[in-house]
């Protein structure tokens, strides 16, 4: 007895139980990082994959029966009770009963894309050949069955001709879609933006008084040149536009109705319930390519996240840009020009407090100083012509980058102090003692030699402001952007403009999407995305930053 | 005189193979004169009143027990201490001619003419080349050509150039301890300095490379006027012309260094030396 009892003092005096315990923390967290990212990955990848259609026969509550096809999302168990208190006549059942969350499409119809259907009042479960699951630019999905295609009202094929015809006429109307795209957004774009800014010429030599005559002549000139480009343009656009809406398809849907679709409206066309494996694949990995390099559709529940993730992107480079030299030169003076003693002990406290600030609370301060403040007299100074539209006087990617590089600040300062500290002195007498100065020691030696800590605080600083979202909603960021920030007009990098961004890009379609059901995947792949972004981030400082050191190694 | 023959001396002068005999300050041209010169770090005071007249173009060593302000007055000889909080000076140190106290004096322009080489060696994270360009491209030189020239000779005159002509641009870093050591000397020497200060150069190093160091020393005082401080009384009877023994702040003995180490005139010089304390 006496002996166990030792044995167990000895166990546990040996450190084993602490390093059990450590170990497992470490685990547990690895454990919790890996199923995060899985289950985001899982659930917002698995979104992208072509399920199969099924049909259905299904007795409604109220004892109708209808026909109904889609693809099965997600299947739970439900307590008996619930349901009968909802209506549904399942006296004989007993027991939970499934429920299927069953995607329908066809919102132009339905008036929804998602139903739920119980189990038990579903008969005849088939997946039937020949559907076709339609992606348009309006209203959803389709799934149905191809009828016939049309070409100016008359049908040019039917039955199993259709199919063939349908491929034909869905090439040439994606090309003409895509032409018109182009036409539409870069080039009436430019247009548009060349006048805006004649206009803004015009009112600014009005401001002035020196609208002479001659000026005015050769901006209405210019303008005159412009517009007609633009009629031009606009000609062939219609053109195109009669060409696109010259082609329709005529489909049924599971309970017999009709309806004609335009071609114009059809962004793919594809048979789920035909395609192997191997066939899905392409498709999945186009659908993936599609989220991540297109521009969002139906108030960003279809499409892709291109200009969300630009935007987060090109925030997070701006930011880096103005707070590194910022943080920089405030460290260097903190550590290496002022002197220690009271007054630098509280600066240091103060900046540490700082970091502990709610991000929202930047946010304010963004809107009250940078844009209000700092916009609204940068348009009154240079910007004149543009009143009463403000041009810097509102939210914008400028600001935003600004309130972030401010958020950011007190971990690059903090980062940059401990990597100047650690640089030893005999490195800096060396250097001294060449008959160096003080700025020189520090340019050509300290800093360098820093550099590496400097990264630290740029990978944690990029870490947290391409998450953050709160501060962003006040100062720059909006669900949808007409142009993104960077473009092909001069002068290219528009600062004042306002940006889409990955994390304010999840909260807008959890929260805000007016189609719950379709968002929900959405939520994840984006999610799922912004990790993405936010690594690849990473790695680059990272792989910077060890380039730097053993460019610099320590001593 | 009987008692002197009893004397256990630390050093046999006669066994380090070289004599210093003949050696007479009073012949000496002199390049570093201090005058009454206290130093505080603070309140406290770690110099108290040095005179000292340190020859041209010899090798003059200080000795003395950690702590006894050797490294300190070192270190005012090119105004090191300045960088100290709280460091004061008074009195003067002549380096040729100028007070280098005064009012006035551009200490960029004195570090250059009085070159240091600290304890540890403290090569920059930069290439061998850049390290000994380093003081020339502070005075703005950039012609390669010069530099060049410059480096080989100034490698040369550390003896590094036959180790390391082939890998100039490879990190100072990854030389060993005794080249990193010679590295920082190619880099002072490449300025062109009057004066070379030595903090305990080879305190860091393997006996090999305190040899090798020892060695080029002895050569660089032709064309330098070299201070050296050092923890090893056997270094500094190899090679040192003339020997300061500092204690608690005080200088205690200056003479040469064969006198001071078979005939210290002060008992606690003779106490240090024969290892009774320190």
């Amino acid at each position: 007895m006496v002996n166990n009892n030792n044995q167990k003092t000895g166990w546990f005096s040996s450190g084993t139980p602490w390093v059990w315990i450590s170990a497992g923390a470490v685990s547990i967290s690895l454990v919790m990082v890996f199923g995060l990212l899985l289950l985001i990955a899982v659930r917002g990848l698995g979104y992208f994959w072509p399920a199969d259609v099924v049909a259905m026969d299904y007795i409604e509550r109220d004892g109708t029966e209808i026909r109904l096809m889609g693809e099965q999302r997600e299947t739970e168990l439900v307590p008996l009770e619930r349901l009968l208190d909802a209506g549904y006549q399942l006296q004989d059942h007993a027991g939970d009963v499934e429920r299927h969350l069953l995607k329908t499409g066809n919102r132009d119809l339905y008036g929804m894309d998602f139903r739920s259907v119980i189990e038990p009042a579903v008969s005849n479960r088939t997946v039937p050949d020949g559907v076709i699951v339609i992606e348009r630019y309006e209203w959803g999905n389709f799934y149905g069955f191809l009828k016939s295609v049309k070409e100016n009202g008359v049908v040019v094929a039917d039955g199993e001709a259709a199919r063939a015809a349908l491929a034909q006429s869905l090439e040439r109307s994606l090309a003409l879609h895509e032409e018109i795209k182009q036409i539409e957004k870069s080039d009436i774009g430019a247009i548009n933006y060349q006048l805006e800014r004649l206009r803004l010429k015009t009112r600014k030599l009005e401001l002035s008084n020196s609208l002479d005559p001659q000026r005015e002549q050769a901006i209405a000139a210019e303008r005159a040149e412009a517009q007609q480009r633009y009629q031009v343009l606009q000609k062939k656009l219609n053109d195109l536009y009669a060409e696109i809406n010259r082609d329709s398809l005529l489909a049924t849907v599971a309970d017999g109705r009709e309806i004609e679709i335009p071609l114009a409206k059809v962004v793919r066309v594809y048979r789920p319930n035909e395609m192997g494996v191997a066939d899905k694949l392409p498709h999945y990995l186009s659908k993936v390519w599609e989220f991540v390099s297109d521009e969002p559709r139906e108030a960003n529940t279809e499409g892709g996240i291109f200009p969300a993730i630009f935007g987060t992107v090109l925030m997070v480079i701006l930011m880096a840009i103005l707070v590194t030299p910022f943080g920089v030169v405030a460290a260097i003076y903190l550590r290496e020009y002022a002197k220690q003693g009271p007054v630098t002990r509280v600066i240091r406290i103060a900046v540490n407090n700082l970091a502990g600030v709610p991000s929202v609370v930047y946010g304010v301060f963004g809107l009250g100083f940078f844009v209000y403040f700092l916009g609204g007299n940068l348009d009154a100074l240079f910007f004149p012509e543009a009143a009463p539209a403000p041009t810097f006087g509102t939210p914008g990617i400028l600001w935003s980058s600004l309130t972030l590089a401010i958020l950011t600040l007190p971990v690059v300062i903090v980062a940059t102090e401990e990597g100047l500290s650690r640089i030893p002195r005999a490195v800096r007498e060396g250097s001294l003692a060449l008959g160096a100065t003080k700025a020189e020691t520090l340019w050509r030696i300290v800093i360098p030699m820093a550099s590496p800590a400097l990264m630290t605080g740029l990978i944690l600083a990029v870490a947290r402001a391409a998450g953050e979202v709160a501060p962003l909603m006040l100062v720059g960021v909006v669900k949808l952007a007409p142009s993104m920030p960077l473009d092909g007009n001069f002068p290219f990098l528009h600062l004042d403009r306002k940006f889409m961004h990955l994390g304010f890009h999840i909260y807008d379609v959890g929260f805000q999407s007016p189609n719950v059901e379709a968002a929900r995947p959405l939520v994840y792949a984006t999610a799922l995305l912004l990790v993405v972004v936010i690594v690849v981030l990473n790695l680059a400082a990272i792989s910077i930053r060890n380039r730097l050191r053993t460019k610099y190694q320590a001593v | 005189m009987n008692d002197r023959s009893e004397k256990r001396h630390a050093i046999d002068m006669s066994a380090l193979g070289r004599s210093n005999a003949g050696l007479n300050l009073e012949n000496e041209e002199i390049a570093i004169s201090v005058n009454a010169l206290k130093l505080f770090y603070g309140d406290k005071q770690a110099i108290n009143g040095v005179d000292m007249q340190i020859p041209k173009n010899r090798v003059t060593a200080f000795i003395g027990p950690s702590g006894c302000g050797k490294s300190t007055l070192l270190r005012c000889f090119n105004r090191m201490n300045d960088l100290i909080d709280g460091c004061r000076v008074e009195g003067e140190v002549t380096i040729e001619g100028e007070n280098i106290y005064g009012k006035g004096v551009n200490v960029v322009d004195l570090r250059r003419r009085v070159g240091m080489v600290f304890q540890k060696p403290n090569p920059f994270p930069k290439s061998i080349y850049e390290n000994v360009a380093y003081g020339l491209r502070l005075q703005g030189i950039k012609d390669r050509r010069v530099l060049d020239e410059v480096i080989e000779r100034s490698l040369k005159g550390a003896a590094l150039w036959d180790e390391v002509k082939d890998r100039l641009n490879e990190s100072g870093m990854g030389l060993s301890g005794g080249q990193q050591q010679r590295l920082v000397i190619a880099r002072a020497i490449a300025v062109e300095p009057h004066v070379l200060l030595l903090d305990e150069p080879a305190s860091a190093l393997d006996p090999i490379s305190t040899l090798k160091l020892e060695e080029l020393i002895y050569e660089l005082k032709s064309k330098y006027t070299i201070v050296i401080v050092t923890h090893n009384m056997q270094q500094a009877a190899r090679v040192s012309d003339y020997t300061a023994f500092m204690f608690m702040g005080d200088q205690v003995e200056f003479s040469d260094t064969d006198t001071l180490f078979t005939n210290p005139s002060e008992k606690r010089t003779e106490d240090y030396i024969t290892g009774r304390y320190g």
